[in-house]
């Protein structure tokens, strides 16, 4: 991030504003990726005239930065009508797709109408691995034919890599694939929950060795002894640390009007077909629960090695339980990385030792061989 | 006097945070911020109105400045910016095709 992004990022901190905004317009996709977190039914998305309400205010509220995605915001046949109305108030706009139905056409207008950045999944460079992953055969070719049409006309792609079991050994081909099409891949190994809770689809998520052998890997961490550097000393100010921007300067909107701290934080704020944007963020109870919430307000996390180096998303945090508590996915994260094990992983541990102690009488562990154990593993 | 009309690329994204102008060019994702007369003119840039009315009118009724001070700083803010993609020029009106239609 420049220094001027951060100056900036810190004071719409301090003035409150949300400066970045992420909306979905619609939950419809033609693909079925394995590993989405939506119901891709249509419940009642916001019409062209609502949008361009909301939108309005989001202008009105500092929104600087958009992020249009979906679903498969294509889906939407007025979509390019909202990327205009969108332009017009001068959003700095973002737009998620797998191009599937990116034509000579849409790239023109996407062209046309100044967009920042368009960012497309491309999850293998095989076709029957992308393809099997989007359940959409031909999805890769034409994916990669949308890339090639867009780049052909200036627009700024970035190619949107997520890791999972089913494509773990493909990175570096979609990476290979990335420079020849000269575009900058962003590889994530999250795999979130539904929206409704249902956490089944984190078997896909890599985790343990497979995880650490990412993460130790220079093509995507860059410096890997840097990346993985054991915690450090934390100072007392770092127990005042927020954990991101969610709530604070940026905000997620469904294509129904639901207004949450972000897009992997399903905690309903508010609903702007009720209430104004505004009104909403300023305030609504769940934003400012969000918001008045430190470092040294989590009960576990608070007292872990990682607090001050962790990814913990509070988001993940509040599916898993609560919003203060500790994130598993991203303890096996910070695991991955320093082989030291997270507060939440040890109480787990001696948790569950308890537990077996309990039930079988089996001979006592002490605390320091659990960790032993959790580090070599 | 050449006419100038300016009116703001449809390559360029900005808002006001705080009293200061944040711009983002999608040419090449460059970021910059406006002073306050820098700013006014940004703001004033429709290309119905000139850059000469937009200086008299605007920026010396707000600040305390010579007027022909002004509209030389005025070109020289306008030429940086059109350099970078941002703003349109023209000795003519400008139509905006991002011009902004509210709802309300």
């Amino acid at each position: 991030m420049t220094a001027l992004m951060e100056r900036l990022n810190s004071r719409a901190l301090e003035l409150g504003v949300p400066l970045n905004a992420h909306l979905d317009v619609t939950y419809r996709c033609n693909e079925r990726c394995t590993h989405c977190y939506l119901d891709h039914d249509d419940h009642g998305e916001m019409t062209l005239a609502e949008i361009k309400d909301l939108l309005d205010q989001l202008a009105d509220a500092g929104v600087l930065f958009l992020t249009f995605s979906g679903g498969e915001v294509l889906m939407r046949m007025d979509f390019f009508d909202i990327l205009k109305y969108a332009r017009r108030l001068q959003f700095c706009v973002k737009i998620k797709t797998n191009g599937f139905m990116i034509r000579e056409k849409e790239a023109n207008r996407i062209r046309d109408l100044g967009v920042q950045e368009v960012r497309i999944s491309i999850y293998s460079h095989r076709a029957e691995i992308h393809d099997a992953i989007t359940k959409l055969p031909g999805s890769l070719k034409r994916s990669m034919a949308a890339i090639r049409l867009l780049r052909s006309r200036g627009v700024t792609v970035a190619i949107g890599n997520v890791l999972m079991v089913q494509n773990l050994n493909d990175y570096a081909g979609v990476k290979r694939l990335a420079n020849e099409l000269g575009v900058p891949v962003i590889t994530d190994p999250t795999i979130t929950p539904k929206m409704d809770g249902d956490r089944s689809l984190l078997q896909l998520g890599i985790r343990g060795s497979q995880l650490r052998e990412v993460f130790r890997d220079t093509e995507l961490v860059g410096n890997v002894d840097e990346f993985c550097a054991l915690p450090g000393a934390v100072d007392d100010s770092a127990m005042d640390n927020i954990a991101c921007s969610a709530g604070h300067t940026y905000c997620y909107i469904s294509p129904y009007g639901d207004v949450y701290p972000c897009v992997q934080f399903p905690l309903p704020c508010g609903n702007v077909r009720k209430d104004k944007f505004l009104d909403i963020w300023r305030n609504s109870t769940q934003l400012n629960e969000v918001r008045s919430i430190r470092a040294r307000d989590l009960p576990t996390c608070s007292t872990c090695a990682h607090v001050g180096t962790c990814t913990r998303c509070p988001g993940l945090a509040f599916m898993e339980g609560s919003m203060r508590g500790p994130s598993s996915l991203d303890c096996d994260k910070s695991f991955a990385r320093t082989g030291i094990p997270s507060a939440n992983m040890i109480a787990k541990a001696v948790l569950s030792s308890s537990q077996d102690r309990a039930s079988n009488s089996t001979r006592p562990v002490s605390f320091s061989s659990l960790v032993q154990i959790m580090i070599r593993t | 006097m050449r006419a100038c009309y300016i009116a703001k690329s449809p390559m360029a994204a900005s808002r006001e945070l705080g009293g200061e102008m944040i711009i983002m060019s999608a040419v090449d994702s460059t970021l910059f911020t406006l002073n306050d007369v820098a700013s006014l003119i940004w703001k004033s840039a429709d290309g119905a109105t000139s850059l000469q009315e937009i200086v008299e009118s605007k920026v010396c009724a707000e600040f305390d400045v010579d007027p022909s001070v002004a509209f030389a700083d005025a070109e020289r803010l306008v030429g940086e910016l059109a350099k970078r993609g941002l703003l349109l020029v023209a000795d003519h009106p400008v139509e905006q095709s991002l011009h902004a239609e509210r709802n309300s």
